[in-house]
């Protein structure tokens, strides 16, 4: 949403999506993640500022300050005194090549669960009952 | 600090209370959402805490003790109320120096500076303006008095959706450039949802909720499992509210740390339906402080 008629030079600007379920400050997080994936941010570019990023969601500045937080607080981020947030180093993905034999891995999984009946849904609420207990048990990071 | 602290306060009109024992310390700082049923008493807690009526029972004080209502309290805080009073056959400009000639805090500059910023014509008759340009305007000169603490009696209730945005938005950058307290009231959760940190919900005239949002969050789940333990679980745990169905049940838990029982799943909740479950049991309350049924939700 583009309410706000300010001009804005930050390098991005975020979106909210009410319906997803995902926590405000969560889905900024997300946008910000997926924003130096893709190479839209890179290192020392400045974050939207708080005030800009409310003027134009109408969110609480709290929100934001709390995603600001966990971006710093995974290292992509780095707060400055009196200046901003800004972008330092890259988002940590798993080397290329362990992607592609999880990948496989998966798969063959996928395989075994269609073998056995389940139809799509099914296998996504399997999938996710089992990353929830993953969750719980911290053998993933949530 | 403390926005507005309450103690034992009560308010009767004739022969009915509209607000009883209420106890409460909002904290300052925050933007607090007041949230509860049409007549539970919000507009009346709001009222006596800018001094319009005084309270029947109990003592209410603004921004760390200036009673309610005082020369002093009135200067630091604005009040927007319900309906959006302003003159309709004035002009937005002679509102201003309506304004000028009332409040002893002013800064006309941020006033003209806020109504230019959304194109609201000076010279326009208030009552010739669309819902949210006389809300903007409300709100504007609401903010030109630079409170510490801004009351807004269900500001958005009448406003379309984009109006809503705009209003919030605008609402919000003055949080962040003056660091405003505000309280917000609402009988929708929804609509402050977003902007709110804090959160009291009142009730039939008392106060069933209070607490940080995110801190309120974090304290509540959903569990979902089979209707035959629901006892079992219900035993264990500091349940708010049980939704039973023949074979699976929804329970809506208070505890900080939750290891859930064998075979049941774990969700997180949301504001409107945490608000929605204490609504439907008026004698559970998450209150600041241990309680009872906190602690032996955590034992």
């Amino acid at each position: 949403m583009t309410i706000d008629k300010r001009d804005s030079d930050a390098a991005i600007a975020y979106r909210l999506d009410p319906t997803s379920g995902v926590p405000t400050y969560l889905q900024i997080v997300r946008q910000v993640e997926d924003a130096v994936r893709l190479g839209y941010l890179v290192a020392g570019d400045q974050l939207p500022k708080v005030k800009d990023v409310v003027a134009s969601l109408a969110i609480n500045p709290n929100t934001v300050l709390k995603a600001y937080r966990e971006l710093e607080h995974k290292g992509l981020a780095i707060g400055r005194p009196g200046q901003g947030t800004f972008v330092q180093g890259s988002v940590t993905a798993a080397p290329l090549r362990d992607l592609q034999a999880l990948r496989r891995k998966l798969q063959r999984w996928l395989a075994d669960a269609a073998d056995a009946g389940l139809d799509e849904d099914s296998i996504q609420a399997l999938f996710s009952t089992a990353l929830r207990d993953a969750q719980t048990t911290g053998a993933v990071a949530s | 600090m403390t926005a507005i602290e309450t103690q034992q306060v009560g308010k009767r009109y004739g022969r009915s209370w509209a607000l009883r024992d209420c106890t409460l310390s909002v904290p300052a700082g925050r933007v607090v959402a007041l949230v509860g049923p049409n007549g539970a008493g919000k507009s009346t807690l709001l009222n006596m805490a800018v001094g319009l009526t005084a309270p029947t029972a109990g003592r209410i004080s603004v921004l760390d003790g200036a009673a309610a209502g005082s020369p002093g309290a009135l200067d630091r805080i604005a009040f927007v109320a319900q309906d959006v009073p302003l003159y309709p056959h004035l002009s937005v400009a002679d509102t201003l120096r309506l304004v000028a000639s009332l409040a002893n805090r002013w800064d006309e500059a941020d006033a003209r500076r806020r109504l230019a910023a959304l194109n609201i014509p000076l010279p326009r008759k208030v009552g010739k303006l669309s819902g949210g340009q006389q809300a903007q305007v409300a709100l504007a000169v609401a903010l030109a008095r630079h409170p510490e603490l801004l009351i807004l009696d269900e500001p958005v209730a009448r406003l379309d959706p984009l109006a809503r945005h705009d209003f919030m938005a605008a609402l919000m950058a003055s949080v962040v450039e003056d660091g405003t307290s505000v309280v917000l009231s609402s009988h929708v959760v929804a609509e402050l949802e977003r902007v709110c940190d804090y959160l009291i919900v009142l009730a039939a005239g008392r106060v069933q909720v209070a607490g940080d949002v995110d801190t309120l969050l974090a304290t509540h789940h959903v569990l979902t499992g089979p209707t035959a333990e629901v006892e079992s679980v219900t035993a264990s745990y500091d349940v708010v509210l049980t939704q039973r169905a023949d074979r699976q049940s929804t329970l809506l838990v208070r505890a900080a740390q939750l290891a859930p029982p064998p075979g049941w799943r774990v969700d997180p909740t949301n504001l409107e339906e945490l608000v929605l479950s204490y609504l439907r049991v008026p004698e559970a309350t998450a209150l600041p402080g241990p309680t009872a049924r906190l602690q032996s939700a955590t034992a």
